[in-house]
C-alpha cells in the first residue's frame, strides 16, 4: 500500500459519494417534478427547495472528474473513452437539466413551462441512470485491452450490471428526494413526499443493495461487510423515522445508507480502480493508473485547503436556506412585457 | 477503414463545443464585475438607479451564466471521452490545473452565486453583496487555471520526460508559465470588451426606444430633455439615468479593455515569435525571412510550398516591431522554419500503433494558413473596431442621449457581436496555429525540450467513427437549439426593460396592495 495513491483513491471516492448524496436529492427532485406535483405552484415549491444549491451540488461531479484526471489519468482516459456513448448522453441530460431549471420560469406560455419541465425531469432521470451505470461498470469491469482501450465496439460495455447500477442510482435519488422534500416543504407536498418514502423505500433501495452485495461477495472484506451492515440499519431507521414523522432523521438515515453503501463498494474494489473483464493483467490499479508522487503531493495540498473550505461554505448555504419552502413563499410569476408604447 | 478519419470528427467536435462554450464565458467574465460594481454603487449611494441596473444586468448575466455552466461540464469530460491518448500522455501535469479549477474556483462560483440569487432580502445587505463579489472572483480565478492548462499545450514547462511521458517536477513553473500570464491578461481584457459592448449596445437600444416613444427629446443645443411615460411600466425619469449610465460605463469598459487587450496581445506575440515561430509565420503568411507586416496577402494561402502567396500591401519593419520591439531584425519565414522542424521532429509520423492508420503519414508542419492569417487579422480587426465604436459612442452621447436614427441603433446592437467575434477568431487562430501538434514543441526551448505530441496521436483509439459522429451531431444540434432559446430570452428581457427584472415597477401605479411579507422569496424559480 502506497500512501498517496491510496489517499487519492479515498478522496475520489469521497467526491463521488458527495456527488451522489447531494445531487442525489436534486436529481430526484427533477424526476419528482414529472409526476408528484399537482399544480404549477407545487412544482415551483419543489424546484425552489433545490434552487440555491443545485449548481453547487453539481460541481461535485466536475471535481470528481477533474480529480480523477489529475490523480489517475489512466483511469480517467479508459473509463470515459470506454463509456463514450452513455457518458455523452449523461452530459446532454445534465445540459438540459441545468438550462431547464434556469429557463422554465422565464417564459410565459404553458407550452414553454411544460417543455422545460419535461427536459428537467428527463434530463435528471437520464443523467442519474447514466452515472449509476458508469459507476457500476467501474466496479464490475469493462472489456479493456493492454493499452486500456475498449475492445468490441460502441456497445461492448453493456451488460446487466449497467442496468442494475442505473436503477440503483435512480431508485436512491427518488427516495432521497422525497425525504428531502418532506424535510424542506409544508402542506400537501410534504405529506405526499412522506407517503412516497413509506411506500417506495423498501423497493427503490433494492437495486443499490443488490449491487453492493454482488461486489461484497466478489471481494468484500470484514470492514466493508461491517459498512453494509450499517447501511442496512440506516435504511431501516430511515423508514421508521419517516413513519414517525421525524423527517430530519429519515433524510440523514438515507444519507448514511448511501455513504456507507458506496464506501463498501469502493472499499471492496480497492486497490483496483477499473477491472478489465478480458484479462486481469489489463486491470487498472491505484499503482499503474496514478500520477507521479509529486503531482499527487501537490494536489493533496490543494485538497487539504480546498475540501474543508467547500464543506464549510456549502454547509453554511444549507443553513442560510434552512427554512421550509411553502406555497405562500413563492412570489407570483410576473409577465415580461416590452417596455414600448404601442402604436 | 472509415470514409473519414475519426480524428477529423473529434477535432470538429472539440472546436465546435469549445468555441460555443467561449461565447458564454467571456460574457460571464465581462459582465460579472460590472454587475458587482453596480450593486456596490447602490449600497454606497442608495441611488435607486444602481439598484435597477444591478437587477436588470444581473438577470441577463444569469440567463447567460447557466449556458456557460451547462456547456462547461462537457469541457471537463471531453478530454477523456474523445482524447484518451492525450489524457494519458499529459495527465500528470494537465489534470492538475483542471482539478484545481473545479475545487478552488467552480465550487466558489456556483455556491456563492446561488447565495446571491436567493439571498435578496434574506442575507444582510453587505454579506449579500460580498457573495456576488466572491462568485465573480471565483469566475476570474477559474479562467486562470484553464488558461494555465491551455498554455502548457503551447509552451510546456515544469516537467521532465520520464519514459517518453512528461512528468510534473515544478508546479510553480506550470502555474507561472509566462505564456499563461500573458494569455490570461489578454483573455480577461477580451472578456471585459465583450461585457462593455453588451452594455453599450443594449443601453443604446433602450435610450433610442425612449426617444422613439417620445419620452425623451432633445433641445436646440442637442441636450437631452428627460421625460416620463406613466403608461409604460418602468419608463420614469430614473429609467433614463439607468440607461445613460449603463451606456457610458459600457463604453468606458470597452475602450479600457481594448487598451489592455492590445498591450497584453503585444506581450503574447513576442512570446509566440520565440516559442512557436511557425505559428506566427503562418499568421503572417510570411514565407520568406523579412521585417514587413502584411496588410493584405493574396494567392493560395493554403498551398504547401508557399510560393503562391504574394503580399500586396505590406508595411516594412512592423513585423520586427511586433516580435522584437525594433524595426530591423529579420523574422524567419515559413520556408526556413519548416526544414528546421522536419529535422527536429521528423518528416513522417512514426510507425507506432498510437497513430492508428495515420502512422507513417507525411507531417504537414504548416498550419492551415487561411485560418491563421485571417484569424489573426479578424481578431485584431473586430477588437479595434469595437473599441473605436465605443469611443465614438462616448462622444455621440455626451449630451445625454442617443440620436433618433434607427440604423445607428441597429448598428449598436449588431456591434455587440464584434468583441465576441474577436474572441472566437483569436482562439481559433491560436489553437489551429498550434497544429499539427496538440502539445507544441518549442524549437528554441525555454520550457522543457522534447516535450511535444502530435494531434494525430491524441484521439481515443477505442472510440470509433460512428460514436464520434453521433456525439458531434448531438452536441451541435442541442447547442444550436439552446442558442435559439438563450437569445430569445435575452431579447425578451431586454425588450422588457428594467420592469422585466424589477416587478414592483409594474405595480407602482396601483400601489394600494400591501407589501409582500418577509417570507416571500425575492427571487424564485
Amino acid at each position: 500500500m502506497e500512501f498517496l495513491p491510496t489517499l487519492w483513491f479515498v478522496l475520489i471516492a469521497v467526491l463521488w459519494i458527495g456527488y451522489l448524496f447531494l445531487e442525489g436529492f436534486d436529481l430526484g427532485v427533477g424526476m419528482h417534478l414529472l409526476f408528484s406535483a399537482r399544480s404549477e405552484r407545487e412544482r415551483r415549491v419543489m424546484l425552489n427547495t433545490i434552487g440555491p444549491v443545485w449548481d453547487g451540488n453539481e460541481v461535485w461531479l466536475l471535481t470528481a472528474g477533474g480529480a480523477t484526471f489529475a490523480a489517475f489519468p489512466f483511469w480517467y482516459a479508459s473509463l470515459f473513452s470506454a463509456l463514450y456513448i452513455p457518458l455523452v448522453i449523461v452530459l446532454l441530460g445534465l445540459i438540459f437539466r441545468a438550462v431547464a431549471i434556469e429557463y422554465r420560469g422565464k417564459g410565459s406560455t404553458d407550452a414553454w413551462i411544460r417543455s422545460w419541465d419535461f427536459a428537467l425531469g428527463l434530463g435528471s432521470l437520464v443523467s442519474a441512470f447514466g452515472v449509476g451505470a458508469a459507476l457500476a461498470l467501474t466496479t464490475t469491469g469493462l472489456p479493456l485491452n493492454e493499452n486500456g482501450d475498449r475492445v468490441g465496439g460502441a456497445w461492448a460495455w453493456f451488460n446487466g450490471y449497467a442496468v442494475l447500477g442505473g436503477l440503483a442510482v435512480v431508485g436512491f435519488c427518488l427516495v432521497h428526494a422525497a425525504a428531502f422534500l418532506a424535510l424542506k416543504t409544508e402542506g400537501p407536498v410534504r405529506e405526499r413526499s412522506r407517503r412516497f418514502v413509506s411506500l417506495a423505500l423498501p423497493v427503490a433501495l433494492l437495486p443499490l443493495a443488490a449491487w453492493v452485495l454482488v461486489i461484497q461477495f466478489r471481494s468484500g472484506t470484514l470492514v466493508t461487510w461491517a459498512l453494509v451492515l450499517v447501511a442496512v440499519t440506516a435504511a431501516v431507521v430511515a423508514w421508521f423515522a419517516n413513519r414517525a414523522g421525524r423527517e430530519g432523521w429519515s433524510f440523514i438515515g438515507l444519507g448514511v445508507f448511501l455513504v456507507t453503501g458506496a464506501a463498501a463498494l469502493f472499499g471492496a474494489v480497492y486497490p483496483i480502480v477499473l477491472p478489465s473483464t478480458l484479462d486481469p493483467a489489463h486491470s487498472l490499479t491505484i499503482w499503474n493508473a496514478s500520477s507521479s508522487d509529486y503531482t499527487l503531493g501537490v494536489m493533496s495540498i490543494v485538497a487539504a485547503v480546498g475540501v474543508p473550505l467547500v464543506l464549510v461554505y456549502q454547509g453554511w448555504t444549507y443553513w442560510v436556506f434552512r427554512k421550509r419552502v411553502t406555497a405562500a413563499s413563492i412570489p407570483e410569476a410576473h409577465a415580461v412585457m416590452p417596455a414600448v408604447r404601442s402604436r | 477503414m472509415d470514409a473519414i478519419d475519426p480524428l477529423l470528427i473529434a477535432r470538429w467536435q472539440f472546436g465546435i463545443t469549445t468555441v460555443y462554450h467561449f461565447w458564454m464565458v467571456p460574457l460571464t467574465l465581462g459582465l460579472g464585475p460590472v454587475v458587482a460594481f453596480m450593486q456596490s454603487r447602490w449600497h454606497k449611494t442608495g441611488d435607486e438607479r444602481w439598484y435597477r441596473m444591478t437587477k436588470f444586468w444581473g438577470k441577463l448575466y444569469l440567463i447567460n451564466f447557466i449556458m456557460g455552466v451547462a456547456t462547461g461540464i462537457v469541457q471537463e469530460f471531453q478530454f477523456g471521452l474523445a482524447w484518451s491518448e492525450y489524457s494519458r500522455f499529459v495527465g500528470d501535469v494537465f489534470g492538475a490545473p483542471l482539478a484545481m479549477e473545479a475545487l478552488l474556483a467552480f465550487f466558489v462560483e456556483s455556491t456563492f452565486l446561488g447565495l446571491w440569487i436567493f439571498g435578496w432580502n434574506r442575507l444582510p445587505k453587505r454579506l449579500h453583496l460580498a457573495c456576488l463579489w466572491i462568485a465573480v472572483i471565483g469566475s476570474v480565478i477559474s479562467a486562470y487555471f484553464i488558461i494555465v492548462a491551455n498554455s502548457w499545450m503551447q509552451h510546456p514547462v515544469g516537467v521532465e520526460l520520464i519514459d517518453g511521458r512528461p512528468v510534473m517536477t515544478d508546479v510553480l513553473a506550470v502555474l507561472g508559465n509566462n505564456t499563461a500570464i500573458a494569455a490570461y491578461i489578454h483573455t480577461i481584457f477580451g472578456a471585459l470588451a465583450v461585457g462593455g459592448g453588451f452594455l453599450l449596445g443594449i443601453a443604446w437600444y433602450q435610450l433610442w426606444q425612449r426617444r422613439r416613444d417620445g419620452i425623451d427629446t432633445v433641445d436646440s443645443t442637442g441636450r437631452v430633455v428627460v421625460g416620463e411615460a406613466t403608461d409604460i411600466p418602468g419608463r420614469d425619469r430614473a429609467d433614463h439615468r439607468v440607461w445613460i449610465s449603463s451606456l457610458r460605463i459600457g463604453a468606458v469598459v470597452a475602450v479600457v479593455a481594448f487598451a489592455g487587450v492590445a498591450a497584453s496581445g503585444d506581450l503574447q506575440a513576442k512570446l509566440m515569435f520565440d516559442q512557436q515561430p511557425l505559428k506566427m509565420a503562418a499568421a503572417e503568411g510570411a514565407c520568406h525571412d523579412g521585417t514587413a507586416f502584411s496588410v493584405l496577402s493574396v494567392g493560395n494561402l493554403g498551398s504547401k510550398d508557399c510560393d503562391d502567396v504574394v503580399a500586396v500591401i505590406e508595411v516594412p519593419g512592423i513585423l520586427s516591431f511586433l516580435a522584437n520591439g525594433d524595426f530591423e531584425t529579420e523574422i524567419r519565414g515559413i520556408n526556413s522554419l519548416i526544414p528546421e522542424y522536419q529535422e527536429k521532429y521528423g518528416t513522417h509520423l512514426p510507425d507506432d500503433p498510437m497513430y492508428g492508420a495515420r502512422a507513417g503519414q507525411e507531417i504537414e508542419y504548416l498550419p492551415i494558413m487561411e485560418v491563421t492569417y485571417w484569424g489573426f487579422r479578424l481578431m485584431m480587426g473586430f477588437g479595434a473596431l469595437a473599441a473605436v465604436a465605443a469611443a465614438v459612442a462616448l462622444w455621440i452621447t455626451r449630451r445625454g442621449t442617443v440620436p433618433a436614427s434607427r440604423p445607428l441603433m441597429q448598428l449598436a446592437i449588431v456591434g455587440i457581436l464584434a468583441p465576441f467575434a474577436a474572441n472566437s477568431a483569436g482562439w481559433i487562430f491560436t489553437e489551429m496555429g498550434r497544429q499539427p501538434f496538440v502539445v507544441a514543441p518549442n524549437p528554441n526551448p525555454s520550457g522543457t525540450d522534447g516535450v511535444f505530441m502530435f494531434t494525430a496521436a491524441a484521439v481515443s483509439p477505442g472510440v470509433n467513427f460512428t460514436e464520434l459522429l453521433f456525439s458531434l451531431a448531438a452536441f451541435t444540434l442541442v447547442y444550436a437549439v439552446l442558442m435559439v432559446f438563450e437569445v430569445r430570452l435575452l431579447v425578451r428581457y431586454v425588450r422588457g426593460g428594467v420592469a422585466s427584472s424589477v416587478p414592483k415597477l409594474h405595480a407602482r401605479r396601483d400601489d394600494d396592495s400591501p407589501p409582500p411579507s418577509d417570507d416571500v422569496l425575492a427571487f424564485a424559480y
